[in-house]
Parts: structure tokens; C-alpha cells; sequence
């Protein structure tokens, strides 16, 4: 019973702290929002999102639809991983992809292997008008890009699903205002204070399953320009290049394009805690090709209705 | 047991919030980014991005700390912060979340925003623009509003210290200038620093060039400073958000309500008040998802389940039984104005307060606060945008209206403009007039 005199101390420890008030923001939204949906894709973030909603609501259900959006450029152990979850919760999981909003035309891309990340807002934007969302919870973090560092916990966006730096609402105290007239929404980030340190000590801390390739493994990349592009049907090597196996792990697990892993050997969650301690290179600057283009790259994906 | 992950021989001093207050000309982002630089919570590639766009945007070849800090694209091309931006960083015992708050215009509602989840307050003064004069207004501005929100520790970060040679008597007329503010303001807790941002002198780690200071460097300090909430001499406030039901899953049916500690402590045996309905009932149990607490603190999210069935609902506050904490109907208060729309007397507000959110009325607006001298100014019939004044407010149904510098947690609201659904007005309770 160690376990709970730790946890009846007054005081509480930064985790402690970090998961009650993601919880308190998820009954928020629960209880303010009519029709939400918590973005799940498979990923470390979303995967912490739904450790918090379990600890929110059980033995209740879940007060919303898990929604994946597809970008169809996945690592297979991801969805393998996210469907497996998904059953284990006994939650329903709504899939929406970048495939059907290229079918009906709503997203060209110059070529087949372009990244689809920047799609994704697309296909976010038809989904939350299929369904009537007036709420999407996701697992972004302030400290993952400068743009986010003003992004409020509760992030208006207008019937056209953008998000106006200049007309966001004060956020005071806990007191989170929710409301929004239809055809808007918010989206909503309980994890906003978290750091990538704080999400892998708190998946060591809570031992939460994740998809293999988090942690490290052999696989064949390309060096390039400073990152190690994995070889895939999408990202083949180039001419001239020289294919390495190499130890990795991935840091994001996102669009196949654009997502790098990095050398590591550490094979479990508090090895990476360990590693990320004294890690010199961000999340995003080290494993997404996208981010790099520009500074303020993710502060106009957002304005377009991206996360 | 959960033991801390990478530091097993340190203790966990959980998390701090503070505000920095202060213009850029005072160095406040040279500070935060030499606070985050420090603290290896700049990562090399955020350092690289930084030296990239200082070489776009100036020819000096120094690191510009500032620029760690300026978030968005359209700020940065007006060289100044627009908007609350949140930083972290984290030392071996304790994880800070700054509120970097903007020292221009929209400045009072920036800083209020910044400050009311802020438990300690960093004012930052340029030595080398007071001298041996007098402190600028902005410094009595913040060191005002960071008393209206009920900061309880005042850090006076003298700055450019390095800029007048490490002079102790300068260093000490600052000292005793503030003395002054915060004696008129009533702050309790100030303490003093000389520091050189730019030079790292005492942020981190303790300068030899200011051996007549004896105190401890900046982030020692943020080290070991309590966090206020953590009280638990406070009385219980748990407002309740959801009502958790299940049918089925277990031999019986479950009940439970689930919310976060405001203040206070709830204990399994407890007998509690629902308010405002007012009936008691004791905790049966209180439920953290996959273990049963014998009690929970000021900041903990749990499900509390009680021996009876009573009528609870979202938005009602459980309280210890032999409390009787005061259901306000009419009262006053502070108010921040934060909207582009004026405050209109004659309009419904949407008031949000705990879990709760009911009808509000301005019945009345009394003195503005003169936030540069700290004194009422005359009486005013409107607020606008940045403005602060003191209300008086009627609400539909009466709710726990405590004292805001008593419990903040139960003290503060937010007012809605139901058209826009903006949020207009942060306010804080000072006095209930007629309880129900």
C-alpha cells in the first residue's frame, strides 16, 4: 500500500500535477461541449490522451468517438497498434482519411509522395462538418514549436476552422469558456503544459503500451542532410545513395514522408527518459522534414486549420 | 511504488507557475531565454533556428536570447509580443511553467491573464533607466496588478546590474524605492536580486561580481519557493464537473462525481455539504481510476462517491458539513475589462464561477482602479477594454462566493458576452453584499 500513502501526500509531484489538470480539462470539455471527438492516431501524445481519459471517466464510457485522421502514409505497426487499442478500450474509433478527401478532390498534391501532413487539415475540416463536432481534443504541446507557445488550452476556430493568433480568448484561472456558436469549435489540448520529458516519464510512470517503433530497433535508412530518412515504399533511397541498417528509434510516428527516426539504443521507456534528459535536438527539428522549411512553417499550417 | 523516474535521490517539488513583467527593453525575454538556456531546456536545433533568423534579421553576431521567446511570425515582424506565451523549462527538483507576459499595449489584460495562475511574480527593472531616480510607472503597474490577482511571492529582478559595475548602492536605491511600493501595495513577500541577463550574473548561478549580495541566484530560488495551492490548513472546496454513471459493468450500479480539488482536503468518512442544495452525506470513497485515496489535496482530480444517494449535480461545490461557507447572490467585486466590447450595464453576462455557469447582472460600476498609482479614480459608468474597476453583481442563483485573496480557487469568475461568447471579464469577489 506504499503506493497510495505516496499518493494521498498533500503535495503533489509534477506528473501528479500534469494529470490532474488534463483530466479536469477533459471533464471540461465533457461537460461544456455537446459533440467531441478525442484525435487519436496511434502516437505517443494521443496515446498519454487516452491513459487521461480512462482515468477521467471509467468505470463510465468514454463521452466521445475516437477519430483518426488517415494520411495513408502509416507505419502498418501503427494502425496494427491503434486498432488493437482502440478494441482493448472497447471504444468506437471513427477513421477518416486523406485517400477519400484526394478522391473527391478536395486535396490535390503535386505528387503521390508528398508529405500529406498539411492535407490532414482537409480532411480534420470535413470530418468535423460530417459529424457535427463542436469539439476536438488532440495531444499537441506548447513547447513542441514556437507557434504553439500562445496556443490556448482552449483554441477557437471559426466556422472555417482557422485559428486567428489575434482573436483568441483570454484563457483565466481554470475557467476554460468552451462556447461557440454552430459551425464552430474548439479545439482542445489537455496535455498543453506537457514537455516531451514529462510525456515519457509519464508513460514509464503509468507503463502504457506503445507502438514498437518508438523504441529502438534495426532498420534500413539513408543519411540525408542530416536526418536518417527510413527506406520505404515512399522514401526510397535516391540514386547514388547508400542504404545503412542501422539502431533508431522514432521520436513522432506521423506521416511516413516526413517522419525520421533517430539513432538511439534506447529500448525502453525510462532509457528514453534518461535519453531525453540530456537529448540536444527537439522533437520536431530532428524527425520532421516539413518543420524545417521555415521557422514559422506550423504557425501557418494552423491558421489553415491544422493542429 | 511510482518512484521518480530519472532522479531517484532528488525530491519532486512538483510545478511552479510564475509571470515575468517587464518590457523588452528590460530585458525580460534576454532573461526567460537565458532562464531556459541554462536550464538545457533550449535544445540545439531551437538555438540553431535562432541564429539563423538573427543573421536575417540583424548584423550583429551575438545570440539574441530574445528571439527564443517571440512566438509568432507576425510579431516577430513588429518586434514585439502580442500575446500570454507559455514557456517551460525544468531543473532537477521542480518544473517551471513561465507566463511570458507583454509589456505593451493590451498590457493590463495580458498580465492579469498571465498572472492569475501564477504563483510567484518576477518584476523585472532596468537599473541602468532609474538610477538613483525614481522607479517607472510600469513597475508600480505590474507590482499593482500582480497584488489584484493575489500573487503571494514578489521577486524584484534588478537588472543590467553588470551596466552601472555592479554598484551596490545602486542595487540598494532600487531596493528601498521598492520598499516603498510594497508597503503601499501590501505585498508580503519581496525579495531581491541583482542580476545581469544578458551576462547570466546570478540567474543561475551565484556571480562573483556581486559579492555583496549574499542571496541565493534566481533559479535557486524558484527551487524553493512554495507553491501557495498546496495549503491544507484551507477549508474543502470541490466543485463538482461531471457526474460519472455506470450501469452493469460492476455488482452494482455506479454513482460517482468527479472534479478537482479547489482548496482544501476531502477524506474518506468525511461528512460534506452539497451546495447550494445543502444536503450532507458521507464520502463512501474516493476513487483515483485504478486505486481507492484515503483523502486528496488542493490540485488532485479524483471521483469522489458518497454513502447516499443526494442530489448533486455539475456545478455544485462539496464542502465539509460543519462549514458554512456564504451563497452569494449579490456582491462585489474587482473586474478586469478584457473585451474589445465595453462593459454595458444594461446587458446579461454570462458568469462562469467553479463548475458552475449562471446569468449575471452589472448592477452597478463604482470607482476605476488607477493601476499606475494603485488609487480609485472617479466613479465610472462603463469599463472598457484593459480597464479595472470595482462592480457590484447580481447573479441568478446563488452560489459558494468566497473571498477572492481568501480562496482564489472559489474567489475568481470569468464574465461571458453571451452574443459573442467572448470572455469579457476576469473578476474577482471581494465582498458578498446579501447572501441568499
Amino acid at each position: 500500500m506504499i503506493a497510495d500513502l505516496d499518493l494521498t501526500r498533500t503535495r503533489l509531484d509534477h506528473l501528479d500535477w500534469l494529470e490532474s489538470e488534463a483530466i479536469y480539462i477533459l471533464r471540461e470539455v465533457a461537460a461544456e461541449c455537446a459533440n467531441p471527438a478525442l484525435l487519436f492516431s496511434g502516437g505517443k501524445d494521443s496515446c498519454v490522451l487516452l491513459r487521461l481519459a480512462e482515468k477521467a471517466f471509467r468505470p463510465a464510457r468514454f463521452p466521445f468517438p475516437l477519430m483518426h485522421i488517415d494520411t495513408g502514409h502509416n507505419f502498418p505497426e501503427v494502425i496494427e497498434f491503434r486498432d488493437q487499442r482502440v478494441d482493448e478500450l472497447g471504444e468506437r474509433l471513427i477513421v477518416r482519411s486523406v485517400e477519400d478527401s484526394m478522391a473527391r478532390g478536395t486535396v490535390k498534391l503535386r505528387a503521390e509522395t508528398d508529405s500529406r501532413n498539411a492535407a490532414q487539415s482537409v480532411t480534420l475540416l470535413e470530418a468535423i462538418a460530417e459529424f457535427g463536432f463542436d469539439a476536438c481534443i488532440g495531444g499537441a504541446r506548447r513547447d513542441e514549436e514556437k507557434a504553439r507557445a500562445k496556443e490556448r488550452v482552449f483554441s477557437f476556430r471559426d466556422e472555417f476552422g482557422q485559428w486567428d493568433p489575434k482573436a483568441q480568448r483570454p484563457e483565466l484561472w481554470n475557467l476554460y469558456n468552451a462556447r461557440v456558436h454552430k459551425g464552430e469549435n474548439v479545439r482542445v489540448f489537455p496535455i498543453s503544459n506537457w514537455t516531451e520529458l514529462d510525456v515519457w516519464q509519464y508513460i514509464a510512470r503509468e507503463k502504457l503500451a506503445l507502438p514498437s517503433l518508438y523504441y529502438a530497433h534495426r532498420r534500413e535508412v539513408v543519411p540525408r542532410n542530416g536526418l536518417l530518412v527510413p527506406v520505404t515504399p515512399i522514401t526510397p533511397p535516391r540514386p547514388g545513395e547508400v542504404v545503412e541498417t542501422r539502431t533508431v528509434r522514432f521520436r513522432t510516428v506521423g506521416d511516413i514522408s516526413c517522419t525520421c527516426p533517430v539513432a538511439s539504443d534506447a529500448d525502453t521507456a525510462e532509457a528514453i527518459v534518461a535519453e531525453t534528459v540530456v537529448t540536444e535536438i527537439t522533437e520536431r527539428g530532428a524527425t520532421r522534414m516539413d518543420d524545417q522549411t521555415s521557422e514559422a512553417s506550423m504557425e501557418r499550417r494552423k491558421k489553415e486549420g491544422y493542429f | 511504488m511510482n518512484a521518480p523516474v530519472h532522479r531517484p535521490d532528488l525530491e519532486d517539488r512538483g510545478v511552479l507557475r510564475f509571470i515575468t513583467a517587464g518590457s523588452v527593453d528590460d530585458g525580460k525575454s534576454t532573461l526567460i531565454g537565458r532562464l531556459l538556456y541554462e536550464a538545457k531546456g533550449i535544445f540545439a536545433d531551437q538555438l540553431a533556428a535562432v541564429t539563423r533568423a538573427t543573421r536575417k534579421r540583424t548584423a550583429g553576431d551575438a545570440l539574441d536570447l530574445s528571439l527564443l521567446t517571440d512566438g509568432l511570425e507576425a510579431e516577430r515582424e513588429q518586434g514585439i509580443t502580442i500575446d500570454v506565451a507559455y514557456r517551460y523549462f525544468a531543473s532537477p527538483v521542480r518544473k517551471f511553467i513561465i507566463a511570458d507576459a507583454p509589456g505593451h499595449e493590451q498590457y493590463t489584460r495580458n498580465m492579469v491573464t498571465g498572472a492569475s495562475t501564477a504563483d510567484a511574480a518576477i518584476i523585472l527593472i532596468d537599473v541602468t533607466r532609474v538610477g538613483t531616480g525614481e522607479l517607472l510607472p510600469q513597475t508600480k503597474r505590474h507590482s499593482a496588478i500582480a497584488k489584484l490577482l493575489g500573487i503571494r511571492h514578489v521577486i524584484v529582478a534588478v537588472n543590467k546590474i553588470d551596466l552601472v559595475g555592479f554598484d551596490q548602492a545602486v542595487f540598494e536605491h532600487v531596493r528601498k524605492e521598492y520598499d516603498g511600493i510594497a508597503k503601499r501595495l501590501g505585498l508580503t513577500d519581496v525579495r531581491y536580486i541583482p542580476i545581469s541577463a544578458l551576462e547570466g550574473d546570478n540567474v543561475v548561478r551565484s556571480s562573483e561580481r556581486t559579492p555583496w549580495y549574499d542571496g541565493p541566484p534566481l533559479l535557486e530560488l524558484l527551487e524553493n519557493l512554495p507553491a501557495d495551492r498546496a495549503d491544507a490548513s484551507l477549508p474543502l472546496r470541490y466543485p463538482v464537473q461531471l457526474v460519472i454513471r455506470a450501469n452493469g459493468s460492476t455488482a452494482e450500479d455506479f454513482r460517482g462525481y468527479a472534479g478537482q480539488v479547489r482548496s482544501g482536503t476531502i477524506k474518506r468518512g468525511q461528512r460534506v455539504r452539497v451546495l447550494p442544495g445543502g444536503e450532507t452525506a458521507t464520502v463512501e470513497a474516493i476513487e483515483a481510476f485504478d486505486r481507492q485515496l484515503d483523502e486528496a489535496g488542493a490540485g488532485r482530480s479524483v471521483t469522489v462517491r458518497l454513502d447516499r444517494d443526494v442530489d448533486v449535480s455539475r456545478g455544485d461545490v462539496l464542502v465539509d458539513a460543519e462549514d458554512r461557507p456564504i451563497l452569494g447572490k449579490h456582491f462585489e467585486a474587482e473586474l478586469c475589462w478584457l473585451d474589445r466590447t465595453p462593459l454595458d450595464p444594461r446587458r446579461k453576462y454570462l458568469l462562469r464561477h467553479g463548475a458552475k455557469t449562471v446569468q449575471a447582472r452589472v448592477d452597478g460600476v463604482g470607482n476605476k482602479l488607477d493601476v499606475h498609482s494603485l488609487s480609485s479614480t472617479e466613479e465610472a459608468e462603463t469599463l472598457v477594454m484593459n480597464d479595472i474597476g470595482r462592480v457590484s453583481l447580481t447573479v441568478q442563483q446563488p452560489f459558494v462566493a468566497d473571498p477572492y485573496d481568501d480562496l482564489p480557487a472559489t474567489g475568481a469568475f470569468i464574465l461571458i458576452d453571451p452574443t459573442t461568447n467572448q470572455t469579457a471579464a476576469a473578476g474577482m469577489i471581494r465582498k458578498v453584499t446579501q447572501a441568499s
